[in-house]
């Protein structure tokens, strides 16, 4: 099966059940997706399939096949994210474990929600955990990357 | 002994690049260990044209490089300890390159446990940068043939005013470098008033990696050859493998093979749980491979453990007289019967770490040595677990310390690093080992169990003429002595045996409890537990007395003074109690001050939105904490605002302080929500975040305001004085709104809130 992963054409022949997750972990060494639960229930495996995002432990590359995959290394590749550079700005992160998953859900949430209610961002978020306790400044950095790109 | 002394001035002799390892010696490293240490690994600083001592070289380009000695799980240690040393230095932040340690004794003290990072080495950081500065001044002084006090630094150069020259750091290193290290009385430390860095808003050198997906945890660690390995562990702790068919594991595509790993010797300590491995070309392929595994087991005598049982055995002990801890004037005679005594029973469970990052460690064992790489706290204890596992001593185990994608304790204890290199033994080749979520919410080392009695007698004001309060939970010491049953004292010490009252009758009581699985450090450990009784208690009391909780609690907590702990065993998280003394006058400043910014006073809970208090000093920290609560229309609970105020002595990094107390509230919102670890017939009934909940966005305080006491104090904790209050307090608050008082967590499971 053929896929693009940040912009690379890759082909793979391996187990179609494989989860994208350990694809890009294991086989393609893309190690800023992170592993956190395996059932969809953190948010720390979140990358964007088309544009969306989705949580790649639990999507078999058969579900993956034909489509483009962002992961947070090409997110910033070409100068930082807005939602990065908010994230920063607000110092977001504490062990920084789950900020990949939740950057990736943020920026996807936001290109279909520019202008997002404090709802919104709960309900947008809600998938996503941060054992650190990190969600206030997250909620800020959002507000503000929306506010900048407003 | 100095703190600072210069043990081998060889480095000196031999030339700037001589290969003998130039050691410094400094606090709370034993003496015995000065010369002849073998070095694990060089850091950079070991390597740089000026290196004064363990922690600091400057190279001649002028890059400092500090060495971060202790592990970052997110506490922003890794920037706060080494920018005390650039400030001391006046260094330039960004010419700082951090150096991460590996496990090496020579450091001293690694594992980044107990709040204590800050408050242990800051002297020795400061003394460190000082040192080194020192003998930048004296080599640009040589050289301009200037007197040495005309000459001082102004960032990375030491200037002569007089004549305007200026020499840059690095031009001076090599000739400071055939200076002699000062002693700790031949330099001075900055006046708070030069500082650069210290106690100014500085984030952490890992910001834009962590933002970027480049940041390397234990997770990400990769070498070429590696083996991925996934192991069922003994359903029941202490179980051992009856039978093993591995069949059918060996037919999925990618395993490799199976390796059986020996059950533990009790106790259990730091040792593999022992089961079967199954490794495999990836990840996903072990994990698959360990769901076709056929094994029968032999549980052993926990299997009897469970968790419902257990409950009612505790509160049955708290109820009968236990060991005395502490007693002040004679409380045996003062509880008389009657509706002036009023007694409470408190309950929190087993509560599980889940870091976002599970168990995970890579080693490679060759040629009789073993390197790892794992996100440990505690790295000396993965050289110690690892050669007396594998029988080879202990320098010959490197362990490189990765990024932990949180620790909150679990990582201080390192068995599954021992299992990463028991499996590369037997492999002949590296082993990356790991864990899924649901091998950790089932196989952690959990905070303890407790069950707490609580008995106060009240005079006319409600005030307690004597209180009585007894705690029962089997004791972290139980994972490293199977017949330990009563708390110890550092445990005991949390928030227990130093209960701040000024009453004239007290007696403070512990009971026995047996573990039946392994218990260990959470962030906040026994104050968990403690605090919760003893402040929800206090806010009952005053309810029932119709007086103002903040105002009853310092009444209780009485007039400023020292606590006088003479004839009673108080460890006071092993610091010197003349340094940080229990001084109830601070406690009651950050009361006062909470009440205060939260606007106390003009508070008035109704049905439905309600206020919680609490305040409580851990890790030498005094923290006072105000919760809000409202309930939604369908009964759901928010909490739109906290206010938190603490006294943490000098404050190194308050922006990385104020992202801890941040941060607690949200743990602590995780423990009342729903954190609760359950065993039926031994086995864990808990595997993943759907059946062990944390707290989501949705879930945790809208906004928590921290205040920060000013202080020149010594520093204290900051990682997790933040827990134990807010848990109590939130609990206070939801009584407010609701008129329920929650006395067993958590909520979930709480039939008050069904």
């Amino acid at each position: 099966m053929k896929l693009k992963v940040n912009g690379i054409d890759r082909s793979f022949d391996g187990d179609p059940n494989l989860p994208l997750l350990w694809y890009v972990r294991d086989i393609l060494g893309l190690t800023g997706t992170k592993f956190g639960c395996g059932i969809a229930l953190c948010g720390a495996c979140t990358v964007h399939k088309n544009g969306e995002a989705i949580r790649s432990c639990i999507t078999p590359m058969s579900a993956a096949a034909g489509s483009e995959i962002r992961t947070i290394e090409d997110l910033g590749a070409n100068g930082l994210h807005p939602v990065q550079e908010a994230w920063m700005q607000v110092n977001v992160p504490q062990c920084g474990y789950c900020q990949s998953g939740q950057i990736m859900q943020a920026a996807s949430f936001l290109k279909s929600t520019p202008h997002p209610t404090d709802e919104q961002i709960e309900d947008a978020m809600a998938g996503n955990i941060c054992r650190c306790g990190t969600y206030q400044r997250i909620r800020q950095a959002i507000k503000l990357a929306a506010e900048k790109s407003a | 002994m100095n703190h600072i002394e210069n043990v081998s001035r060889r480095r000196f002799l031999t030339g700037v690049f001589g290969t003998g390892a130039f050691i410094l010696a400094v606090r709370y490293i034993p003496p015995a260990l000065g010369q002849g240490q073998p070095v694990n690994d060089q850091t950079d600083a070991d390597r740089a044209t000026l290196h004064p001592n363990l922690f600091v070289g400057i190279h001649q380009d002028g890059t400092v490089y500090i060495v971060a000695h202790r592990s970052e799980m997110g506490t922003t240690i890794r920037t706060s300890l080494p920018m005390v040393l650039a400030d001391e230095l006046d260094a330039d932040w960004k010419r700082v390159k951090i150096d991460q340690a590996n496990g090496d004794k020579r450091y001293g003290d690694q594992n980044t446990d107990g709040s204590q990072s800050v408050r242990r080495f800051y002297d020795t950081m400061r003394e460190c940068g000082a040192a080194a500065r020192w003998m930048l001044i004296q080599a640009a002084a040589q050289q301009w043939n200037a007197p040495v006090s005309e000459c001082s630094t102004e960032m990375h150069a030491v200037v002569h005013k007089a004549t305007g020259r200026r020499v840059g750091y690095g031009e001076l290193a090599s000739a400071a470098a055939g200076l002699s290290v000062p002693k700790k009385d031949q330099f001075k430390l900055k006046e708070p008033s030069e500082w650069r860095y210290i106690g100014k808003r500085m984030t952490s050198v890992d910001l834009e990696s962590l933002c970027t997906g480049k940041a390397m945890y234990g997770m990400d660690a990769r070498i070429d050859g590696m083996v991925y390995a996934s192991i069922e562990h003994p359903p029941v702790f202490g179980g051992k493998i009856k039978t093993l068919d591995d069949q059918e594991a060996l037919k999925v595509a990618g395993v490799r093979q199976t390796v059986p790993i020996d059950p533990f010797k009790p106790p259990a300590a730091f040792q593999p749980l022992g089961g079967v491995a199954v490794i495999a070309d990836n990840t996903w392929a072990a994990f698959q491979g360990r769901k076709k595994l056929r094994i029968t087991w032999d549980n052993g005598p926990n299997e009897s453990y469970d968790s419902a049982e257990y409950k009612k055995e505790l509160r049955e002990t708290a109820h009968k007289p236990g060991k005395l801890i502490r007693s002040v004037g004679d409380s045996g005679k003062a509880f008389p019967t009657g509706n002036n005594v009023v007694e409470a029973d408190y309950y929190v469970p087993l509560l599980a770490h889940a870091p976002m990052e599970p168990m995970v460690a890579l080693a490679e064992f060759k040629d009789g040595k073993v390197t790892a790489w794992a996100p440990t706290q505690n790295p000396q204890a993965v050289q110690a677990i690892v050669s007396s596992e594998l029988g080879i001593p202990v320098q010959d185990v490197v362990c490189h310390v990765t990024l932990l994608g949180g620790g909150f304790g679990r990582k201080s204890k390192p068995d599954y690093v021992a299992e990463a290199a028991v499996l590369s033994k037997k492999l002949g080749r590296p082993v990356k080992v790991v864990w899924t979520r649901e091998d950790d919410v089932k196989f952690d080392y959990y905070n303890a169990v407790a069950a707490m009695y609580m008995q106060a007698a009240v005079d006319d004001r409600g005030k307690p003429t004597a209180w009585l309060q007894r705690s029962v939970f089997p004791p972290i010491t139980s994972t490293f002595n199977v017949n330990a049953v009563y708390g110890d004292p550092p445990h005991l010490a949390q928030g227990w045996t130093d209960l701040p009252y000024d009453l004239p009758n007290i007696r403070i009581e512990n009971g026995p409890a047996r573990a039946h699985v392994r218990i260990g450090w959470l962030r906040s450990v026994a104050n968990i537990y403690h605090a919760f009784a003893i402040q929800c208690f206090t806010d009952e009391l005053a309810h029932r007395a119709h007086r103002d909780p903040v105002e009853y609690l310092l009444d209780l907590v009485g007039p400023p003074r020292t606590l006088d702990f003479t004839n009673v065993e108080y460890p006071n998280y092993g610091a010197d109690y003349k340094t940080y003394p229990w001084e109830t006058g601070r406690l009651r400043n950050v009361i006062e001050m909470v009440a205060d910014k939260s606007g106390w006073a003009r508070k008035k809970s109704t049905k439905g939105h309600g206020f919680g208090f609490a305040a409580h000093r851990s890790f030498l920290t005094y923290v006072a904490t105000v919760v809000e609560v409202e309930l939604t229309d369908d009964g759901e609970i928010r909490i739109p605002r906290v206010d938190i105020a603490l006294d943490a002595g000098r404050v190194v990094n308050p922006e990385a302080t104020r992202a801890q107390f941040e941060g607690a509230a949200v743990f602590g919102t995780s423990i009342v929500r729903s954190g609760e670890i359950t065993a039926k017939n031994g086995v864990i009934q808990q595997s993943n975040f759907n059946d062990y909940p944390v707290a989501r966005i949705n879930e945790v305080p809208v906004q928590t305001n921290v205040y920060i006491t000013e202080s020149s104090a010594p520093p204290a904790g900051v990682g997790e004085p933040g827990v134990p209050p807010f848990v109590a307090a939130f609990c206070n608050a939801i009584f407010a709104a609701t008129g329920k008082r929650v006395r067993d967590l958590p909520l979930s499971s709480n039939s008050l809130f069904e």
